[in-house]
């Protein structure tokens, strides 16, 4: 009897405060009651989980059985199977560097191993010495290919889009209108632009020996793309520090660096988490793009996937788990910055 | 002429212009080793710009104006400046996503390059004596006004300086926590430091300088000992300046 009467108590607070509140419930009720049924029978009660052909689903719901069989496709493209265990253990190196770094807190030492993992992952990888047999970048693909772009991306834009902000403010002329061009330049072409001239335009001028890795040019581009933005981000939350802060830490003698690196950047970051995050929330869509120069990310491995004429018609299973593998990945960037923003507050 | 080893800082024909608007004017100064100094003024006649340019805080176009000997006008001489002046502003500027002690122990192990425990004895010496050492780890945004500047001022003390300015220090506080800085600067005064002082505590400056500074629309117009300063100003301007801060 007490919990019904909390749970009306609750309802009544939450659901039926005033008419406004009382409306937007019932509607929301009854666009659920409508959409939500038909879903769930398709994803699920209709869905076929078992099989190996498309002849072993029904046309009534999801056809699951096409994931299952393109599943080690669209984690890591046609990197050999006899060769995966390599991304595995680069993968469970980060993770072990990650925690490492975050024990110290100290940003030199975080920085070294960094550079220690990045030598490890191409060797890992890419492979060709050590007795790890090469695996070329055209057989990366997948998952594996959108993560590699994403992290590789993110991580270049970083500290790129910080002297790129530090570089607009500067006193020296120069500087300042070599930043500023930079970065209009890079906001005002669409990426998948810069892409296709990298790729496709590019050769046209180099000499014929000279071959730069396609994965090696998108990569380049995405990271000179996402570092004009993160600029942008970035010189706002300069802007916001009031000029006090710099004048005091120059009146205590620390340099140029230290002053940016000590004072203003902690502070001006920290302002900017939400669109830190949310440009590389963008990054991570936007390496779909680089299916347009050849390359087979997730996305482009699911389309492929799609066409193939042994499952003709299982689009929208595709592009269904794209979008919930895709969901994942950016909702857990949004919940990590607000784990930051929080931890800032206290 | 060989220089005196007793100046500290020495403005020489000092100019600075705002784009069109001058607001220093030949400005000539010479303090000594120890001398305090309080510099007043009306508003916007260039006190703070004055003083900022003694740790290179402002430029200025024309004239000379040394520190312990060294010019300002390298960047390298500027740094070196800046180690040996303390400055304490108006709106205290103290960084806010570091605590008291971290405040204060910043510039002697990144500028003077002490260890951390080497840093924390000076900056814990400091604070104490300005009475806050309790709250060596509580964050700027915990403690009140009077308690934030008596912070900026143990900051600026840690690195152990040999000038402290102040730009008008006690004007952002409360009635009720001027004396708690004040006294903290009394204090600092005797300790034979030399101080530079922009402040209309007129109190403070009867009791603490040795000379007095009156400026208006960016010249200097009057500089006296603050006895004859008071009783007898010498100029009409110094006059007005005083009936209108003393009687309010
Ligand atoms: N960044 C600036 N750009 C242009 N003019 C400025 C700037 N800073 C100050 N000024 C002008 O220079 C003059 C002197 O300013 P200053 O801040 O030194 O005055 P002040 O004596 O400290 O005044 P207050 O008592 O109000 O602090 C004023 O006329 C002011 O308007
Ligand atoms: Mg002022």
């Amino acid at each position: 009897m007490y919990y019904v009467a909390v749970s009306l108590r609750w309802l009544k607070d939450n659901l039926f405060s005033n008419a406004v509140n009382t409306l937007t419930t019932l509607s929301l009720t009854a666009f659920l009651l409508w959409s939500l049924p038909p879903l769930i029978d398709w994803m699920i009660i209709n869905a076929s989980f078992v099989g190996s052909s498309n002849n072993d689903c029904n046309n009534e719901g999801a056809c699951w059985v096409f994931i299952r069989e393109f599943f080690p496709r669209l984690m890591f493209g046609s990197y050999p199977e006899s060769e995966r265990w390599r991304i595995y253990s680069t993968g469970i190196i980060a993770i072990l560097f990650i925690f490492t770094a975050r024990q110290y807190h100290r940003t030199a030492f975080s920085v070294i191993l960094f550079g220690l993992f990045s030598i490890i992952a191409v060797t890992l990888l890419y492979g060709g010495f050590l007795g790890l047999s090469r695996v070329d970048t055209h057989q990366w693909g997948g998952l594996f290919l959108t993560i590699v772009i994403a992290t590789v991306g993110i991580v270049g834009a970083f500290p790129l889009g910080i002297l790129l902000a530090l570089g607009r403010q500067s006193h020296l002329p120069v500087i300042r209108a070599f930043c500023h061009v930079f970065i209009e330049l890079w906001r005002g072409v669409p990426l998948i632009t810069v892409l296709f001239m990298a790729s496709v335009m590019l050769p046209l001028f180099l000499p014929d020996n000279i071959d730069i890795n396609k994965l090696l040019r998108a990569l380049l581009c995405i990271m000179l793309f996402a570092s004009a933005y993160l600029a942008e981000v970035i010189r706002g939350g300069l802007q916001s520090l009031p000029s006090g802060q710099q004048e005091a830490a120059s009146a205590l003698g620390l340099t140029y660096w230290q002053q940016m690196r000590y004072i203003i950047l902690p502070q001006a970051l920290q302002r900017v988490i939400p669109g830190i995050v949310n440009t590389f929330i963008g990054l991570f869509k936007d390496t779909t793009l680089v299916l347009i120069i050849g390359l087979f990310d997730f996305l482009g491995i699911v389309q492929s996937a799609a066409t193939n004429p042994e499952w003709l018609g299982r689009a929208n299973e595709g592009y269904a788990f794209a979008a919930l593998i895709f969901w994942i990945f950016c909702f857990s960037m949004s919940r990590y910055s607000l784990h930051l923003e929080r931890k800032q507050d206290q | 002429m060989k220089p005196d080893s007793n100046n500290v800082v020495q403005f020489t024909q000092v100019n600075k212009w705002y784009d069109k608007l001058h607001v220093l004017k030949d400005i000539n100064l010479s303090i000594n080793k120890g001398e305090k100094w309080v510099i007043c003024g009306p508003s916007g006649s260039g006190k703070s710009t004055l003083i900022r340019c003694i740790n290179g805080l402002e430029p200025f176009q024309k004239g000379k104006l040394t520190v312990n000997g060294l010019a300002l006008d390298s960047l390298s001489e500027i740094n070196t400046i800046r180690q040996q002046v303390g400055m304490v502003f108006q709106q205290f500027n103290l960084f806010p996503h570091l605590s008291t002690l971290q405040n204060c122990t910043l510039a002697p192990m990144k500028v003077r390059g002490l260890n951390e425990a080497q840093a924390t004895e000076i900056a814990m010496h400091y604070l104490s004596r300005v009475n806050i050492a309790e709250k060596a780890h509580q964050y700027p945004n915990q403690l009140s006004g009077g308690q934030q500047q008596r912070v900026a001022l143990a900051r600026a003390l840690a690195m152990e300086p040999e000038i402290m300015l102040f730009d008008e220090p006690t004007s952002a506080l409360d009635p009720e926590m001027i004396k708690e800085v004040l006294d903290a600067m009394i204090e600092l005064a005797d300790s034979g430091i030399t101080m530079v002082c922009v402040t209309h505590e007129m109190g403070f400056a009867r009791q603490v300088a040795d000379h007095i500074v009156f400026m208006d629309q960016g010249e200097i117009i009057e500089t006296a000992q603050p006895s004859d300063f008071f009783e007898n100003p010498r100029s009409k301007r110094t006059q007005q300046f005083l009936d209108q801060i003393l009687t309010h």
